[in-house]
């Protein structure tokens, strides 16, 4: 039997961490991707503009950088903020970056980019001539987006999603770097203490490919019920 | 005005770019019209069908649903838009279309397909909704395949379907953009026959085609466009027995 030295509950609460923060930052990246998506096939060029630098920067920026340069970089432009605040209005105004939150948002931020893209993408898959059906038929804009083109546009973006997901979940580990105790980070303080990295890495590495392996299965069930009445092959 | 005219267009000009499309298209339908539109491609008929329910915004002219004028403006840009979405939406739940590639929702069942407009536009009772639906696709010859996705049938089953659809919202008008062109040959006769009856049931109907045939029998009025003005337009004897027009003679003549 393994034997994780009394490291266990706390491995076990790193994991935790680990999903918390890997769904909550899939919540924030999938409202991103919609929001981003919408701007960059949008009408309005400012809206565009953003939405294009948005995507710009954050792909061409590695994780590890953006995650420091938000914990970091966001505290002290927190601190100058909350000094010029007292200095100028007597505000006191302060608040102390979170490596939890910190980890939501920037992990958010990231795939909330690569998100932007699978939706711009799988929304341009959709067929105009179904939008121009609902739009003859009498239906409200709204009415055709939530009844047509949404769920249509979903069969699309699924397997992006999808993938965007895996990375994600393995994405989260990072996060141990700006001083979260997630799984990685109280593996890797056993494996220093007890000098057993194999011990108490490779049960990690397993609780990651458990989570990647159950959610292929799920986004697998997913992608079949999104695309009933689509007809495979032939 | 009891026998009020459903449709009325009143010199229609569309213009994309700087090519003008059409050049001033009218026309008049009393109840129970079948209006055939032909012409070779790029005449500018389906055009003028997506103008009459506003898929495109005529540059200028008039369209009068049931007595009621569609109202325009001018947006920033200079364009001609139409005034008010609301009206828009009620007039296009007077004219329902079928599409030349049937445009059937494909996450939808057929009886889905056929309640979704009513249900959420015209709001009509769910129950009745689905009562009506099925009646229409009894008539059409498709109410076995209700549960079927479209993608699962043949293109005939799927352009019954779509005029079981277009049916359902108990329109003015029924705009058909050339219905059997996207067919296999041996599917577009089901098609027509069912075109035909709806026209026999005193339907108004208004028919981009290439189907002479119909365009004969079936119509009242047939309207020949080239180049985006109509060159001979009356009953079916006239524009096919007796035509003026030496575009509409050429159009005619089998050449092999």
């Amino acid at each position: 039997m393994l034997d994780l030295k009394g490291y266990g509950p706390e491995l076990l609460d790193g994991a935790v961490i680990t999903i918390e923060l890997a769904f909550l930052s899939l919540a924030v990246s999938v409202t991103l991707g919609l929001i981003g998506a919408s701007s960059k096939l949008s009408s309005n060029r400012l809206a565009r503009g953003v939405a294009t630098a948005y995507t710009t920067l954050i792909r061409g920026v590695p994780d590890l950088v953006m995650m420091l340069l938000f914990y970091y970089g966001g505290q002290v432009a927190v601190n100058n903020l909350s000094d010029l605040l007292w200095e100028a209005y007597e505000i006191d105004f302060f608040f102390q970056f979170d490596p939890f939150i910190s980890g939501v948002v920037t992990i958010g931020l990231i795939f909330g980019a690569y998100m932007t893209e699978t939706f711009r993408g799988a929304f341009l898959a959709v067929e105009t001539g179904q939008i121009e059906a609902a739009r003859a038929y009498g239906f409200t804009r709204w009415h055709t987006f939530r009844r047509i083109i949404f769920p249509q546009m979903l069969r699309h973006a699924l397997p992006g999603i999808g993938n965007n997901w895996q990375v994600l979940l393995k994405t989260t580990a990072l996060v141990s770097i700006i001083g979260l105790t997630d799984m990685v980070r109280v593996a890797e303080e056993a494996a220093k203490a007890e000098r057993m990295p194999f011990h108490f890495f490779i049960p990690v590495a397993f609780v990651y490919l458990a989570l990647t392996a159950g959610s292929e299965l799920f986004i697998k069930w997913l992608d079949k019920r999104a695309n009933v009445g689509v007809v495979q092959g032939g | 005005m009891a026998d009020q005219a459903p449709l009325i267009c009143r010199d229609i000009h569309k213009t994309f770019d700087k090519l003008e499309v059409l050049k001033g298209i009218s026309l008049e339908t009393r109840k129970g019209d079948v209006v055939s539109l032909i012409g070779s491609s790029g005449s500018g008929k389906s055009t003028f069908l997506r103008c009459i329910n506003l898929l495109e915004t005529p540059t200028s002219g008039d369209i009068i649903v049931h007595g009621d004028p569609i109202r325009f403006t001018t947006n920033r840009k200079g364009e001609r838009i139409p005034a008010d979405n609301k009206q828009v939406e009620l007039i296009r739940a007077k004219l329902s279309m079928v599409f030349q590639s049937f445009n059937l929702w494909s996450h939808m069942t057929v009886l889905e397909n056929i309640i979704e407009a009513p249900v959420n536009v015209l709001k009509v009772p769910k129950k009745e909704a689905i009562e009506r639906a099925e009646a229409y696709l009894q008539k059409v010859g498709i109410y076995e395949r209700k549960d079927y996705y479209p993608a699962q049938m043949s293109g005939g089953q799927q352009q019954r379907a779509a005029i079981a659809r277009a049916l359902a919202m108990e329109p003015e008008v029924m705009l058909f953009d050339e219905p059997t062109s996207a067919l296999d040959p041996e599917l577009v006769g089901e098609v027509l026959k069912v075109m035909q009856s709806l026209a026999e049931e005193g339907r108004t109907m208004i028919v981009v085609t290439h189907e002479m045939a119909f365009a004969r029998d079936v119509s009242t009025q047939v309207l020949f466009l080239h180049q985006g003005v109509i060159e001979e337009q009356g009953t079916p004897e006239k524009v096919f027995d007796h035509p003026e027009s030496e575009r509409m003679k050429q159009f005619l003549a089998p050449n092999f």
